[in-house]
């Protein structure tokens, strides 16, 4: 099992931050619209330097993925900023009607995803929004696993056109990837090749993967992980291969398992090569207050949850 | 100075069409396109500086004009043939199977002249403040246009996006309410009345005027009263006095014609009414 290096711990959503900082300096034609969480969203530094370019929404995101919209028929390449609940649910036919459905160059970038915003609670943890964005025709779906990713993802998507919804989320998590990868839209990254199962995981469940493989080795199996960053288009490619090696799947996720990163393989797997599939996500259920971690545990997306999804996945091989 | 009586001349060939289209397909919402034959005209045949062909989608050195109540299609396709931006004889196609004239406006099938989709009502007013961010961070003078129904104001996104852009000072868009106090249950006064739409934009810091939209001349100088008063630091909104279903006499006072389509004799008695004066298509 290859080894990765914790650069440090740091939170996905000043990956975001900092991405955006860089395209300021590099895209002009690169805006930037918060409903009133630009300390949350790490913005602060790009409407600090880009005032001009910076557009403070107010507590109004209807209206500000609206007007994202209408920045990018005006030729602007706008990236806008809330949490991810507020991101996706709150607008979901302003993004259909506006975004998605008239095409335009929206960057919907979405902090606090899923279970790990933690003490909130559950009105602001969305365990929806993968499912939500991925529907939508034309829509990218990108939900990178960390800060060094989420930078690069957030750098690449101002150079594709088209709607995209960038996930990422609240806590420090462990920063692991090369800083000096480009980020490639829609292609699926081999972390450690194996033979016995498939793991594909995406966003924070991408280092609890590695951990799973880890223990997984010590138990005598080999896991192969991949990180499947982007949801949609989903790499088809990769995944057909590695399960026509190691003949079954696990697939882990910050998220709920209807409408999720697992729903996704599941349908291909389905189509193209039926195999056994153990799914890490939330089963249709809202989350609570309490620490990351604790809810990590409670909700059974945890690093012990691969692992014995993985032993059960083998025994139906 | 306009040519008024030419300028009538286009809004009564635009009322046969919006007629004729909706009869043809037995569907479409030809009350509020009537109604606003006037406006539409006065905008793409003398008002707003524009290049219908080739079309660019970013609108650049442009006046810029979105539907925010998308379902009055049947006159913005009319005005958009008319004023040159596709073949008039595809007004023939609204909505039928394959056709870039769908039912509510779209992108989607590159009908020239359409920036957006609108018909899920409230949400093109928030479009156009953003095109006249754009226009102002481009150093564009050019203005921004947007219609909104009266009853698409109990929208509450209509304003998230009225208080944005007049915190703002977004003063390159003109917003045209269609007050014709109709909506599709009934009058707008007995489903969510407002009172006097005047005071309430007033108060949220637009600069506010009113214009009797089935006038032509009113239009014209109207709209050039409000093209006057951008650059003032407010949004521009018109309270655009109109008759739902305009001049047709079976379809005036009622809210019945929002959405329904006239029959073969209702058609012959509405295009009795409106002289043929550009030839229909």
């Amino acid at each position: 099992m290859k080894t990765y290096t914790v650069q440090n711990e740091k939170d996905t959503r000043s990956g975001f931050g900092a991405g955006l900082d860089e395209l300021g300096k590099t895209h002009p034609e690169v805006v930037a619209l918060c409903a009133d969480l630009t300390g949350s969203l790490k913005m602060d530094a790009f409407a600090k330097e880009f005032p001009e370019r910076f557009y403070q929404a107010g507590i109004s995101e209807a209206n500000m993925i609206g007007m994202a919209a209408g920045l990018a028929v005006g030729g602007k390449i706008p990236f806008t900023g809330t949490f991810a609940n507020f991101s996706t649910g709150r607008v979901y036919d302003q993004i259909r009607q506006s975004v998605a459905y008239s095409g335009k160059n929206v960057k919907i970038c979405a902090s606090h995803a899923g279970l790990t915003l933690g003490e909130d609670g559950a009105t602001h943890q969305i365990l929806e929004d993968i499912g939500l964005m991925k529907m939508l025709p034309g829509m990218t779906v990108i939900n990178p696993c960390d800060y060094n990713q989420t930078k690069a993802a957030t750098i690449a998507i101002a150079d594709y056109k088209g709607p995209v919804y960038l996930r990422f989320g609240r806590p420090k998590v462990p920063n692991f990837t090369d800083p000096n990868r480009k980020f490639e839209i829609g292609k699926a990254l081999m972390l450690n090749e194996g033979t016995d199962v498939s793991i594909f995981a995406t966003g924070h469940l991408v280092w609890k993967a590695i951990e799973a493989g880890h223990a997984l080795a010590e138990k005598g199996i080999s896991a192969e992980i991949i990180n499947i960053h982007t949801i949609k288009p989903l790499d088809e490619t990769a995944i057909l291969e590695s399960v026509s090696k190691t003949r079954c799947a696990v697939t882990a996720e910050e998220h709920q398992m209807n409408g999720g990163l697992g729903d996704s393989i599941c349908q291909l797997l389905a189509r193209k090569n039926p195999l056994p599939v153990e799914m890490v996500a939330v089963n249709d259920s809202f989350g609570e207050s309490g620490k990351p971690n604790e809810l990590m545990t409670k909700y059974g997306i945890d690093t012990v949850n691969i692992v014995e999804a993985a032993e059960r996945v083998l025994k139906r091989k | 100075m306009a040519d008024i009586q030419h300028l009538e001349q286009v809004a009564s060939q635009i009322r046969r069409d919006i007629v004729r289209m909706v009869h043809a397909v037995q569907s479409g919402h030809p009350g509020g396109s009537l109604g606003c034959a006037d406006f539409f005209t006065a905008l793409f045949f003398d008002v707003m500086k524009h290049t219908p062909e080739p079309f660019h989608m970013d609108g650049k050195g442009e006046d810029v004009f979105i539907l925010s109540n998308g379902h009055i299609s049947p006159v913005y396709y009319s005005a958009l043939a008319r004023s040159g931006y596709f073949p008039v004889p595809e007004l023939s196609t609204f909505r039928k199977l394959n056709s870039r004239l769908q039912g509510h406006p779209a992108t989607h099938e590159h009908l020239p002249g359409i920036r957006i989709a609108s018909g899920s009502l409230g949400q093109g007013l928030s479009v156009a403040v953003g095109i006249a961010l754009s226009k102002k961070a481009n150093q564009d003078p050019q203005t921004v246009f947007a219609l909104c129904g009266d009853g698409e104001l109990q929208e509450g996104q209509i304003w998230e996006a009225v208080m944005f852009a007049a915190h703002n000072k977004v003063d390159n868009l003109i917003i045209t309410v269609d007050a014709n106090g109709r909506q599709i249950d009934g009058d707008t006064k007995d489903i969510m009345g407002f009172g006097d739409l005047a005071p309430r934009f007033a108060a949220f810091g637009c600069d506010v005027m009113h214009m009797e939209g089935n006038d032509m001349k009113q239009v014209v100088a109207g709209l050039a009263e409000a093209k006057s008063r951008c650059g003032n630091g407010k949004p521009v909104v018109i309270v655009m006095h109109t008759e739902m279903g305009y001049p047709v006499d079976f379809m005036v006072g009622s809210h019945e014609w929002h959405g329904i389509a006239p029959n073969d004799a209702q058609l012959e008695s509405a295009l009795s009414q409106l002289p043929e004066t550009l030839g229909d298509y």
